[in-house]
């Protein structure tokens, strides 16, 4: 394992995702892996960005992988889905039209920079084996379902399998947390619609989380902010509108993962969850005394 | 050239009509010729390839006692062999000729008239001065072995072998599998007729076991192949089957004895939806009848301890032998036909169908054993918990006319797509889905055949379907596979609930097509599929001559098609054969052998490996009858030791100096 990871946070994990940092550095810290946050990052490039003008995005992006490098370090933590796939796409373009280098080529180089999800780092640096080692606390929660959503494993699929991924599922089942098989792990959140066309994006949160629900999780774990952030803020509206209460918890993997391997419950930013609050207070309680492996 | 012989070129400059004329000046063209040195006479024509023109050039050659001739007009790909006819009857060396191509290379890319017949000159002055340096030249001759090898048994080998057998020719089929028959004894009833499949084949495979002239090798594979066009050297590894076919009366009681009382091993014909023992025939009707033993499941083989009861039934016939090991036979050939096949798509490669995770997404494949009376389920169509489909989709085009598995169309899927559909209809009175892009019907009665199953209230959606998920809105859709599709024609999304999936997988070519071709020294499309010589004019040629193609190893076709081929590679290696001999182009490279230092530089480079190296004498030596006179030995020699017929130093000095000489 290469001692120091970058950690670029976006803006997401600032902003509404902030649960999603806060339970990131706890279950790094508790797995004695190191996150350097970038010095003056920026944004990464990503949705409006790169539809209105690639080359304003990779030009942001490309700063961020500059100072990557610049800071010494070879890998790149992108926890942000939206992130991950802006950073890459940035590469993966510098690779295959090097002329939007520009003229001196120095941008060359930052395509050596390893851009990796969080769950990747997880999965190949820390391995099932020893997550599985290094548990503290038994399970005591529900079946939940493993939702990947769409920008972490296409079309960069390195992470995962791009239509099947399970990688998630993997590891929380090393760590003793059952998941059910979700056929809808990878389809769309409703990303911005949920922002623009609501009614649409409404309708496919409702779609996630109803077959989330019928095949029997009691809760959903995500790798995205955004993610996150549409299945757990809309079903209040859901509910006020079709009367069907779901209730169903929308957790980050490393909230999860960083309680069942004994990070302190206070900083994995449970209390920030806005649906099933009864269900994360029952599933994730302080026991009197806690129930250590 | 002797150095007594006066030479006399005559130049003729030929018009094509208006195609070089046009655009070249071919009067005053023909008159420079006529002032270079040694041009004897230079004449303008019409339609030189005509039956007047090459009479113009045999009289000439007669009365002007011409000795070189230089002909001005198209490429020689079309018309050097006419010439060179034309002066071998006027009796001279058809090789003292040389052929200027002002049609493809001048007229056809110029529109300056001035610059255009500047540059036919220049051409033409360039094989004035290069033709006299022309040698008379031999063709060779290579004695064409009667023999035919024939790789893969499936429908095209065994149509091809039963052509070359009926016509006296010596066959060796040689099949990989423990049976003949390839995909086709797989398949139920064949599309458009829907006449059986096993009645219209096995009487073929029957005869191919048969017939006095085909030796046949199953449960075999070619593991060399040496030699050259009529004179191939072929080696054979014969699996033991450990049943001795000479022995064996094909009664099959060994089967029945066999200590496994159940069947426990999965059937690979059946594609894993039966179970079969480790003493088995893979089908009722294969050829041979003769059993075969499967060592990576028989106890015997694997620990020793078994009663061996299948050897105390075969009895007094000793034709079970647990101790027989794999053997090599030796074979001269003259010709080889491959006819390897294809293999199907495999639908693990796109996930969103589902095939392997929900277990009622079968392949097409696995549902023609399904319809099939002597399948798995003796013909009756049902889901993997025994259950009948009410509801069966079938997803067209998986695996084929898509960006990210196969670009191409696999010509075969919506026939049987089809005929599927029929068949199912009618053993189960299910409601049927086609999900299609196109429906392709180009054949002899298929267009009608999807007309009718239009009128058998079968449902057509066309859109390439989305996926295959088990994610239900509604309580209609709970505990079906929902079917998410875009109906391009009705313009909105669909999901639609059935209770069975049939992917219909395309063909590709099989996973070890790279090592057919390097052992049989031919070459593969991009796509994978072994390249005919010309697409439209030599489909069953190779590159490699006396190697000849038929069925999808070829690319995608369905059974008329395969037959026709087989029948036209039979047909090119009876010419052969008939022939007894096939002529060689003289331009082949040879060694000088005082020059050559034996460096084998040339052994490398040559991509017909048509060089060997002597060991006796520490030289490299040419076989003349693979070298295709590329030339890429001559220019790679660093001794200049390698000269080629044709393109000797001295004429291509000469022809170079004649092009550049513009005065």
């Amino acid at each position: 394992m290469s001692g120091v990871y970058g950690y670029f946070p976006g803006c997401s994990l600032k902003g509404t995702g902030v649960a999603y940092e806060e339970s990131l550095l706890a279950l790094f810290r508790a797995l004695h892996l190191e996150l350097a946050e970038l010095e003056d990052w920026n944004c990464c490039g990503a949705t409006s960005y790169m539809s209105i003008d690639e080359r304003d995005a990779f030009s942001l992006s490309a700063r961020n992988l500059t100072m990557t490098q610049k800071a010494g370090h070879r890998d790149l933590v992108a926890p942000c889905s939206a992130c991950y796939l802006a950073l890459r796409k940035t590469q993966d373009y510098l690779e295959r039209y090097p002329k939007i280098a520009g003229g001196n080529g120095a941008l060359t180089s930052i395509r050596a920079v390893r851009v990796r999800h969080p769950l990747e780092v997880l999965y190949a640096d820390v391995g099932v084996e020893r997550i599985k080692k290094a548990i503290m606390r038994h399970w005591h929660g529900g079946r939940v379902a493993c939702y990947y959503g769409c920008q972490m494993v296409r079309p960069y699929s390195e992470v995962d399998r791009d239509c099947d991924p399970v990688r998630m599922d993997e590891l929380l089942g090393a760590a003793g947390i059952p998941t059910v098989d979700y056929s809808l792990k990878t389809k769309c959140c409703g990303g911005s619609l949920t922002g623009t066309t609501h009614d649409v994006g409404v309708r496919l949160v409702y779609i996630l989380l109803k077959e989330a629900a019928r095949k029997g999780a009691e809760a959903i774990v995500t790798v995205c902010p955004l993610c996150q952030y549409n299945l757990d803020a809309y079903q209040h509206e859901i509910r006020r509108s079709s009367g069907e209460r779901l209730d169903m918890p929308v957790l980050y993997f490393t909230q999860v993962l960083g309680w069942a391997l004994g990070a302190e419950i206070e900083s994995l930013g449970l209390a920030r969850a806005i649906s099933g609050r009864k269900r994360i207070r029952q599933w994730f309680q302080p026991a009197e005394k806690e129930a250590y492996v | 050239m002797s150095e007594r012989e006066t030479v006399r070129i005559g130049v003729y400059v030929c018009h094509c009509g208006t195609n070089i004329a046009a655009t070249v000046d071919v009067k005053s063209l023909a008159e420079y010729a006529g002032l270079m040195p040694n041009v004897v006479l230079s004449r303008d024509y019409k339609y030189m390839c005509s039956d007047p023109g090459q009479d113009l050039i045999r009289q000439d050659i007669r009365d002007r006692q011409l000795n070189r001739i230089v002909v001005a007009s198209c490429s020689p790909h079309l018309h050097e062999h006419t010439f060179r006819t034309a002066l071998k009857v006027g009796g001279l060396n058809p090789f003292y000729f040389h052929m200027v191509n002002i049609r493809e290379q001048a007229s056809w890319v110029h529109e300056n008239r001035v610059q255009a017949t500047r540059k036919a000159k220049d051409l033409v002055r360039a094989a004035v001065q290069r033709v006299a340096f022309h040698q008379p030249l031999e063709r060779g001759r290579v004695a064409i072995q009667p023999d035919v090898l024939i790789v893969g048994g499936g429908i095209a080998g065994i149509h091809a072998a039963l052509t070359l057998a009926n016509a006296g020719k010596h066959v060796y089929l040689v099949e990989r599998e423990a049976t003949i028959g390839g995909h086709m004894a797989r398949f139920d009833k064949t599309f458009p007729t829907l006449d059986c499949a096993a009645c219209i084949l096995t009487p073929k495979m029957s005869a191919v076991r048969a017939h006095p002239n085909i030796t046949l090798w199953t449960y075999s594979e070619v593991t060399k192949v040496d030699g050259y066009v009529g004179n191939y050297k072929v080696t054979v590894l014969r699996q033991p089957r450990y049943v001795d076919e000479d022995l064996c009366s094909g009664c099959l009681e060994c089967i029945e004895a066999c200590v496994y009382k159940q069947a426990k091993v999965p059937d690979d014909f059946n594609l894993g939806l039966s179970k079969r023992r480790p003493i088995y025939i893979p089908f009722p009707q294969a050829v041979p009848q003769v059993p075969v033993i499967d060592p990576e499941t028989c106890i015997q083989f694997k620990s020793g301890k078994c009663k061996t009861t299948c050897v105390a039934a075969c009895g007094d016939r000793h034709a079970i032998n647990l101790r027989a090991e794999a053997k090599e036979e030796r074979i001269e050939v003259g010709t080889v036909i491959l006819a390897t096949g294809f293999q199907t798509f495999d639908a693990h490669r796109v996930p969103y169908y589902g095939y392997g995770k929900y277990p009622n997404v079968y392949t097409a494949l696995e549902v023609e054993r399904l319809v099939n009376a002597s399948g798995p389920t003796a013909g009756e169509v049902v889901l993997r918990d025994g259950g009948r489909p009410a509801a069966v989709g079938i997803v067209h085009c998986v695996g084929s006319r898509d960006e990210n598995t196969h670009r191409w169309c696999s010509r075969v899927c919506c026939m049987y797509s089809l005929k599927l559909a029929h068949l199912i209809k009618e053993h189960t009175g299910a409601e049927i889905f086609n999900f299609y892009i196109d429906m392709r019907t180009p054949g002899k009665g298929f267009e009608e055949f999807y007309q009718k199953l239009l009128t058998e209230r079968v449902h057509f959606i066309r859109g390439r379907v989305a996926e295959v998920t088990d994610w239900a809105l509604d309580p209609s859709e709970e505990g079906k596979l929902v079917i998410r599709v875009e109906d391009t024609l009705a313009g909105f999304v669909r999901r639609i609930p059935v209770d069975m999936v049939v992917l219909a997988t395309g063909l590709e070519p099989r996973t070890d097509a790279p090592e057919v071709r390097r052992l049989f020294n031919i070459s593969c499309a991009s796509e994978g599929f072994f390249l005919e010589r010309h697409p439209k004019l030599a489909p069953v040629n190779t590159f490699t001559d006396g190697v000849f193609l038929a069925g999808c190893c070829q690319g995608p076709k369905d059974i008329p098609d395969t037959v026709a081929q087989a029948g036209a590679a039979a047909a090119e290696a009876l010419a052969l054969i008939d022939a007894g001999y096939l002529e060689t182009e003289p331009n082949t490279a040879h060694v000088v052998e005082e020059k050559c230092c034996g460096c084998k530089t040339c052994i490398s480079m040559c991509p017909y490996h048509a060089v060997a190296f002597v060991d006796e004498i520490h030289k490299s030596r040419v076989n003349e009858v693979l070298c295709k006179g590329c030339g890429t030995c001559v220019a790679a020699c660093p001794s200049g030791a390698i000269r080629q017929n044709l393109f000797e130093d001295d004429e291509i000095f000469a022809e170079i100096e004649g092009v550049l000489s513009n005065a």
